[in-house]
């Protein structure tokens, strides 16, 4: 909100820097985003009097001005249309910084030749001053600003523009912040004088109020001005307006904004001559109710809006906007002034669901006391009356169901150490409070009550006063200390830093982690199967998507990790492998979806193609797998990997990770069609891991087992096997002897040197006993036996 | 005598110096130590020298083969090992590039995550996280936030398509990482100190400055006697320690509906020193954290009781350390994944 300091001024006296000012304000929670000072670059503008204007030789718009200093005369040449003898304006000499009216920045004046004439100087418009936008002609002053004097002697300002938070309403004014200022710097707050001279008929003989839902409408104060005179409000109060960034309208327009820019409450002017009945019912609209709104657009309610309405129909939507047939217009000879107060719901309900938000109801939203209506009604009427905008009438309607009960709010020294953490006494708490407003009452020992003051909404508890206190104290007052509380007991933070040791483990594999949207569109996720269809279950919609791409929630990471390297593999990056750990949405019944936790990997390949010492290596199963293989060893897990169908993948190519009966995961080459679907060239593998399953296994204790004493025997031996037994087949025999420790596969061999459908599979098995030294004639028997089981379950012979 | 002693030592000396092989030092080995070495035939020659010089003239003897022994050791010891180093041949390009071992990284965001929350880890506090997809009650209602509340405006909401039988709309994007304050408390009881990193979600167009996507993270510490001091005091201590220990920080009020009293942590600018700048606006402060004491119907509902306990709660966006730190300019870089970005962050 723009804050002209000179306004505030009217209210309190501020004798600090504008600096210090803002760092206060800022400091009690009302920060001060901007000061911008206006004169602050008129120190070569004066006030002058136009002597004559004769037109230009040789430009039919521009004219000649000659423009009195007292000191001396200067010729102008200028080009606005209201130019008049003897009216008094802003002169600017060479030299001035002044705003260019085009380019809307601060620049030097220079002399200038303007089509033959030299011209020394400029006759400023507000614009060029930097009042306001206004740049249709130049500013003309009141005449009693003495000729020669400095502008800034009579003008100028500093506008801050403080961003108000919305529990503090009440300071979106200026008597709001005034009251700030007030309690902030020690200074008396002076209320204005609403005094007037009453002159027309009583106010009860012209319009009654009724409220039938005072549940919404807790007060409706109102007044009526005959014979309304509308001319341009006064110049003083079309400056203010200008300085808060309103337009100046006309008289009875620019008091309502004036009045609810000095005390926050919103007015409404009605015509009075189009309140049928001459009454007023504040009521609960009927469903499908029908009114035409100030902007021409036929408007439909619900029960749940709030109208104004006469004795026979609805005149405008409470808080919100006026209606189109009761509308303030040229002829208007009556006024009904309208000062009321809504509940905040309904008003943030009505504007949202008319998608109408104006000016008024965002105040209302915010939630203002109901004791604002009467003095801001009283003030307009004074307002009126003093403009000789009408003759205004006896008294002030105040229909008044709701007032709220004046309830006390107690605090005491221990709440204000407790919550502070430093000591003050109550008399220092009860002159934070007293400063801002508050009335205060003893209630016993070491405690007193406070009662919020009427401009203000926002104290209801005790923690509520805690602050303020604070904010007159100041926050910068408030001692540091650090936490001197009992450490909490409990598990800690071990799923986080298992799926950060998880991070590590694929950083260290040359793997680059990436975070994508868990937002995504049915078209991506039917990328991911070769037919085109969207395989698992079905995922969560959003009800307001920002756009189509982002209307489901993702019930897979891997369609995002693989448009990842669709993408990048554009920028001619090669040799990417990707990982992301990120969460899948699954849908449950009458519940929020299931999260899972999901490692996801993507390899394209392994070794570059551009190292001179070695050939690229593309991207494989095998490296993949090893890839899984130790992220499980970092958990501490053996897996199996068995056939998969996820039909992502290449179906000769995939497997399903199990533990035990679980499946905790997948890994394959990327079916070549989805490949394509991701505009992903070459081969790529993938595989995903459940990180929550993986976790729960890798955080089961640990059991330390002795290494074994006595010394190994390696054997090796090349086995002819069928080539349709697999390598797990021959794993799992050999586990069932515990005495070998250790087999490896060094040689895996199809060809010449072995018969048709038969393969060749060179295994290295250490062989140790924890109790003894094995002798060969030992390991001869037991590989005797394991050959024998081999060939029995699988027609292994030994290869000679 | 004594003057052939003098003659030997020196010369053996300075062949000692010249010998730069293994044959040279074996040559020079011979030739003064060796059996029928120079020194070795003065020494001999002792016995026919008379008995007043004898005791002289061998003790100096001796203090010169010491002395020669001696230098043809450590000149063995330095021809032998620089022996390894230099057969012409074997010398290798070491400028050729080494093997490209290509190196993972985090991303950004994991980076500034994991800072953070060490931070707070290393005062007592734990890691807590919720879900994402959040009951509206945990997002706002708990919060201090009824429908139609104000501050609500303030969290454009992404809503899932799912009502009650009531016509209700109870299923969101969580806006805020705020809501697992109140699953936390409603689980465990104080003393507790939690920190809670985690994405949040707004309906926002995007441009350099805004994403509908960003993480936060959020902390609070319960217990009984937990006051502002210690809010100010645990939050400028983690300022200082992520930004540095001679951050100047600013304490001011703020509003959150579920604080109160309400605080804004900034810190003065680090690029302009608190002059005013681009970075910080021109104000000479950079807003880092919005904070404040847990606002007691927070804890009631909760069913901590606020007459018996406080507490202070706090709330950061993350992206906005790299951005400030490193000068990234636009927002929307972080989660397009452009590998040229992201390979940025060793």
């Amino acid at each position: 909100m723009r804050v002209p300091l000179n306004w505030l001024k009217e209210y309190v006296d501020i004798d600090i820097s504008n600096n210090e000012l803002a760092r206060k304000l800022t400091e009690a929670g009302l920060e001060v985003a901007d000061i911008q000072i206006i004169g602050g670059s008129w120190d070569k503008v004066y006030v002058g009097r136009i002597l004559a204007v004769e037109p230009h030789p040789n430009a039919d718009r521009l004219k000649l001005a000659t423009v009195d200093l007292g000191n001396r005369q200067w010729t102008v040449v200028c080009g606005a249309p209201n130019l008049a003898v003897n009216d008094k304006i802003a002169f600017a000499l060479t030299g001035a910084k002044l705003i260019d009216g085009h380019t809307g920045k601060l620049e030097e004046l220079k002399p200038a030749k303007i089509r033959g004439v030299y011209s020394e100087g400029m006759i400023c418009s507000e614009k060029e001053l930097g009042i306001s936008d206004n740049h249709e002609g130049i500013l003309v002053l009141p005449q009693d600003y003495e000729i020669g004097k400095p502008l800034t002697d009579y003008m100028g300002d500093a506008i801050f523009d403080i961003d108000i938070t919305p529990n503090r309403a009440d300071c979106l004014s200026m008597m709001g912040i005034a009251r700030e200022i007030a309690a902030l710097t020690g200074k008396p707050f002076r209320m204005p004088d609403l005094s007037y001279q009453e002159s027309g008929k009583e106010v009860e003989s012209l319009i009654s109020v009724e409220i039938q839902a005072p549940d919404l409408c807790p007060r409706y104060c109102a007044t009526v001005i005959e014979d309304v005179k509308l001319v341009p409000s006064p110049k003083w109060m079309q400056d203010r307006l200008t300085a808060c960034g309103m337009r100046p309208i006309i008289n009875i327009v620019d008091v309502t904004n004036y009045v609810m820019l000095e005390f926050g409450q919103p007015l409404h002017s009605f015509d009075y001559k189009q309140i049928r009945g001459q009454k007023i019912i504040v009521r609960r609209a009927a469903d499908d109710e029908t009114m035409y709104t100030l902007d021409g657009q036929e408007r439909k309610f619900k029960h749940n809006n709030l109208l104004i309405a006469d004795a026979e129909r609805a005149v405008a939507v409470a808080g919100i906007m006026g209606g189109l047939a009761s509308e303030v217009q040229e002829h208007t000879k009556t006024i009904l002034l309208e000062s009321a107060s809504f509940s905040q719901a309904v008003i943030h309900r009505g504007a949202l669901a008319l998608k109408l938000g104006s000016e008024a109801s965002s105040r209302y939203e915010k939630g203002l006391n109901p004791e604002l209506t009467w003095y801001a009604a009283k003030r307009a009427t004074q307002l009126m009356a003093k403009l000789g905008a009408g003759t205004v009438a006896k008294g002030i309607v105040d229909c008044y169901p709701g007032k709220p009960e004046k309830k006390p709010v107690s605090i005491s020294e221990r709440d204000v150490k407790r919550l502070l953490g430093f000591d003050l006494t109550l008399g220092e708490i009860e002159r934070c409070l007293s400063a801002l407003g508050l009335e205060c009452e003893k209630a016993g020992a070491g405690a007193i009550y406070a009662y919020k003051p009427w401009w203000r909404n926002d104290i209801n508890c005790t923690a509520d006063l805690v602050e303020e206190v604070a904010r007159v104290i100041g926050y910068d007052n408030i001692p540091e200390s650090l936490l001197s509380s009992p450490l909490p007991t409990g598990e800690g933070s071990r799923l986080f830093n298992f799926r950060q040791q998880l991070r590590e483990i694929m950083a260290a594999m040359g793997f680059q982690e990436i975070i994508t949207y868990p937002l995504t569109s049915i078209e991506v996720l039917k990328k991911l199967s070769p037919e085109g269809e969207l395989k698992g279950p079905a995922p969560l919609k959003l009800e307001n998507f920002m756009s189509r791409d982002l209307e489901y929630l993702r019930n897979t990471i891997r369609a995002g990790v693989l448009s990842v390297l669709g993408r990048n593999q554009r920028n001619r990056d090669n040799n990417i492998r990707l990982f992301e750990i990120n969460k899948a949405f699954i849908p449950r019944a009458k519940d929020l979806p299931k999260e899972n936790e999901i490692l996801c990997g993507l390899v394209d390949s392994v070794v570059p193609d551009n190292y001179w010492q070695s050939k690229p290596k593309p991207a494989d199963f095998y490296y993949t797998k090893g890839v899984v293989q130790a992220v499980l060893a970092k958990c501490g897990i053996q897996a199996d990997f068995v056939s998969g169908d996820d039909p992502s993948f290449n179906q000769a190519c995939c497997a399903d990770i199990m533990l035990g009966k679980t499946r905790i995961g997948v890994i394959g080459e990327v079916h070549p069609q989805v490949l394509a679907n991701f505009d992903i060239a070459e081969k790529a593998y993938l595989f995903e891991l459940d990180v929550e399953r993986l976790f729960s296994v890798a955080s089961k204790p640990l059991v330390y087992k002795a290494a074994s004493k006595y010394p190994s025997v390696t054997r090796d031996i090349a086995l002819l096997v069928d080539a349709d037994v697999t390598y797990d087949n021959i794993q799992t025999a050999l586990k069932k002897f515990s005495i070998v420790t250790e087999f490896r596969l060094f040689d895996l061999y199809k060809g010449k040197q072995v018969p048709a459908g038969k393969k060749s599979m060179g295994f290295r098995l250490t062989y140790q006993a924890a109790d003894r030294t094995l002798k060969d004639d030992e390991v001869d028997g037991i590989q005797k036996q394991i050959l024998a089981l081999l060939s029995k379950e699988f027609g292994v012979t030994l290869r000679s | 005598m004594l003057d052939q002693l003098e003659e030997v030592a020196t010369q053996a000396n300075a062949e000692l110096q010249k010998a730069s092989s293994a044959e040279e030092l074996e040559t020079w080995r011979v030739r003064y130590l060796g059996r029928k070495g120079q020194l070795t035939n003065l020494l001999r020659s002792l016995r026919d020298v008379p008995i007043e010089e004898r005791k002289a003239a061998g003790a100096r003897a001796n203090q010169v083969r010491n002395t020669l022994e001696a230098g043809y050791t450590a000149k063995k010891e330095k021809l032998d090992s620089s022996t390894t180093v230099s057969i012409e041949g074997d010398k290798i390009d070491i400028s050729l590039p080494g093997e490209p071992i290509q190196i993972g990284r985090f991303h950004p965001t994991t980076r500034a995550i994991k800072e953070i929350c060490d931070i707070f880890i290393s005062m007592g506090f734990q890691i807590a996280e919720g879900p994402e997809v959040e009951w509206e009650y945990y997002n706002f209602e708990a919060l201090n936030m009824p429908a139609e509340h104000p501050a609500r405006d303030a969290f454009a909401t992404l809503w899932v398509d799912y009502h009650t039988p009531t016509g209700a709309r109870p299923m969101l994007m969580r806006t805020h990482t705020s809501p697992v304050q109140i699953r936390s408390m409603e689980k465990i009881k104080p003393p507790v100190r939690i920190i809670s990193p985690g994405r949040v979600f707004r309906y926002e167009a995007t441009d350099a400055t805004h994403e509908w996507m960003f993480s936060q993270v959020e902390g609070f510490a319960v217990d009984k006697n937990i006051t502002m001091a210690d809010l100010k005091g645990t939050l400028f201590e983690f300022a200082r320690r992520l930004f540095g220990q001679d951050r100047k920080c600013r304490f001011r009020c703020d509003y959150f509906p579920f604080v109160e009293p309400g605080v804004e942590i900034a810190i003065d600018c680090f690029m302009c020193g608190g002059k005013g700048c681009r970075l910080c606006g021109n104000s000479g402060w950079i807003e880092i954290l919005g904070a404040g004491m847990v606002h007691p119907e927070v804890l009631r509902g909760c069913g901590i009781d606020p007459d018996v306990y406080s507490g202070f709660a706090f709330g950061m966006g993350v992206e906005r350390i790299p951005i400030l730190r490193y000068g990234i300019d636009d927002i929307r870089l972080f989660y397009s994944n452009d590998l040229r970005f992201l390979k940025q962050f060793s």
